[in-house]
């Protein structure tokens, strides 16, 4: 069973059940856009800028920066996209948002459309999400018909109109431009950054994309103000973050946590720990892309700065926990088998790398690879990171690089002439 | 049922909503998938080349362009659920439905699939048929699932 708990910002009404509109409305929903109609847009721009509101897709690259970006670049049209389109392995956060409290998701899109200057707007939800795809469509209608999108908003001279775009099934749609391709009727491919989305996005106008959690925590910042938003979370990084917690430990589940808060804390507090009996041998934070770490790292906090210097990459919050009877190298090939899977083939690293890399990993795993494997395979991985074309094939060999940082001795141990050389050590 | 027409004509024939017709008419279509006549009708109903239709239709891994079955069952292949077990449950299902992953039923009832992640990773293992995800499953419940929706289609076909 999954369960939410800390629910201050994002499940901070009913953390177990669909929240329907009248209900969130109760709760304070549709206060904070009120609020934003009935000002200039650079207060509320300078609220969440003071909130220090970053982005929860995994880049956490400033919200009003690229707010005031899109709203900068002079255009007769402007668009927002809502990046639904959750597919990173180990992440589950943004289908709870748009299954239990859709409205307060909406309310924040049609905040940040206002601040953009941004008069239509689509949401890009993944093909896997059957029900997050009618619960939005039917929440569209119904904040439709209760003059909360559409034309002149809550009576204001502000039309917004918001549009459902399913995905079809690809991981890489994610990516920004590559998501503006597929809603543009191409393949989901990336193209070359800059210029940014913020400048030429859909049909070349200026785009605001935010992902789903981002959108959710601007009502409650306009709502509550950015001093109280900074009092959840660190200095560094303020607010909560949602983390999906999966593997092996006891309690399964989404959990929005504040940030500061260990590893260990979420794994321990609220996964209530590993089985009786079984210790943690590594944990995966961050999902594919991300890393693998060793528990003796368990204690870093759940900060952008304190995690960058650990080598942790928060992305989009999903902690998968390995406990001692798993194969780390079993678990990095699942990962490159992913990405070979869902590499778009746009460029030569990405596309042929990944295959190289699985095909060691092939022997590795059967016992078939020499030392020298091992090095060719660091090579390979350096070289996809360092020539690939987007995010994707950048991102690839992190759970690679890690593992071979902290398990070379499973790697190692699953080479041939290692083999031979360990067994005449042990004969002579 | 839709003609491809008909949807075209539902989305105003906007290029820009090709992914959304193409999933449309795959939709409407009884062997769920993007046939070759399907593809030729879209082209020239909104004037663009085959191959623009084919391009974009041949990326997505939701869109398939060979007959399905009825129902579709997708396994979920990523870490969590392949540290679930999901080998296991793979392999009983193969074994209920007497194909492999890729296949369909010679009955066109079933076509099994594995995917990438479902986002139900606090579920693990976990598969999707159709429309529902189903989650925490053993060898049996996933043959369960599948024994009651094949009698749930032969009271169909018998009612």
């Amino acid at each position: 069973m999954s369960r939410v708990l800390n629910h201050e910002l994002i499940f901070n009404i009913c953390p177990d059940r669909y929240v329907d509109l009248p209900t969130y409305c109760c709760h304070g929903g549709y206060t904070a856009l009120k609020k934003v109609l009935e000002q200039a847009p650079e207060t509320a721009i300078k609220e969440i800028e003071e909130a220090g509101l970053r982005g929860r897709g995994g880049a956490a690259f400033p919200t009003a920066n690229k707010i005031k970006m899109v709203r900068s670049n002079p255009s007769d049209l402007r668009y927002i996209i809502c990046n639904a389109d959750e597919g990173e392995p180990g992440t589950f956060k943004d289908r709870f948002i748009m299954t239990h409290i859709p409205f307060q998701l909406l309310e924040g899109i049609t905040i940040a459309a206002f601040l953009a200057g941004a008069g239509h707007g689509y949401i890009y939800i993944r093909h896997e999400y059957p029900e997050a795809q009618r619960i939005m469509r039917e929440s569209i209608i119904e904040a439709q018909k209760s003059g909360l999108l559409g034309s002149n908003i809550m009576g204001s001279s502000y039309n917004f109109t918001l549009e459902l775009f399913s995905g079809a099934g690809s991981y890489l749609c994610g990516e920004e431009t590559a998501l503006i391709s597929s809603i543009e009727g191409k393949k989901g491919r990336p193209r070359l950054k800059p210029p940014y989305p913020t400048e030429a996005g859909l049909w070349n106008k200026p785009t605001l994309i935010n992902n789903v959690e981002t959108l959710s925590n601007i009502p409650k910042i306009i709502q509550n103000g950015a001093k109280w938003y900074r009092s959840l979370g660190t200095q560094d990084s303020p607010g909560t973050k949602l983390i999906s917690l999966s593997g092996d430990v006891n309690r399964r589940g989404l959990y929005e946590v504040p940030f500061g808060i260990s590893f260990n804390q979420i794994i321990n507090k609220y996964g209530e720990g590993t089985k009786p009996g079984r210790a943690i041998k590594a944990v995966n934070i961050g999902g594919a892309s991300g890393v693998l770490i060793p528990p003796d790292l368990l204690d870093t906090p759940l900060e952008y700065l304190a995690c960058a210097k650990t080598g942790i990459t928060i992305g989009s919050g999903a902690v998968f926990v390995l406990d001692d009877t798993r194969s780390i190298l079993a678990n990095v090939h699942n990962r490159l088998r992913f990405f070979l899977h869902e590499s778009c083939g746009k460029c030569t690293p990405c596309r042929e790398g990944l295959r190289q890399t699985n095909i060691i990993m092939d022997r590795l795993l059967s016992r078939k690879a020499v030392k020298t494997d091992i090095d060719t395979l660091t090579r390979y991985t350096r070289a996809i990171q360092d020539a690939s074309f987007c995010g994707l094939g950048q991102a690839a060999g992190n759970s690679l690089h890690s593992s071979l940082m902290y398990y070379a001795e499973e790697y190692l141990a699953a080479c041939q002439d290692n083999q031979l050389s360990h067994n005449k050590e042990v004969t002579a | 049922m839709n003609s491809i027409k008909e949807i075209i004509r539902q989305y105003g024939g906007n290029t820009g909503l090709l992914l959304q017709i193409i999933l449309a008419v795959q939709d409407a279509a009884p062997l769920n998938y993007l046939s070759e006549e399907a593809v030729n009708e879209i082209a020239s109903e909104m004037n663009i080349s085959r191959s623009r239709v084919y391009s974009t239709a041949s990326f997505y891994s939701e869109v398939s362009l060979k007959p399905r079955g009825s129902h579709v069952i997708r396994v979920c292949s990523n870490a969590p659920c392949e540290n679930a077990q999901k080998a296991l449950i793979l392999t009983s299902i193969e074994k209920e439905l007497g194909i492999i992953a890729g296949q369909t039923t010679p009955d066109r009832l079933f076509t099994l699939e594995c995917v990438n992640c479902l986002g139900a990773c606090y579920m693990s293992p976990a598969i999707k048929i159709d429309e529902t995800i189903y989650g925490n499953l053993t060898p049996d419940s996933a043959v369960s699932i599948i024994r009651r929706l094949r009698k749930e289609h032969q009271n169909e076909q018998s009612a």
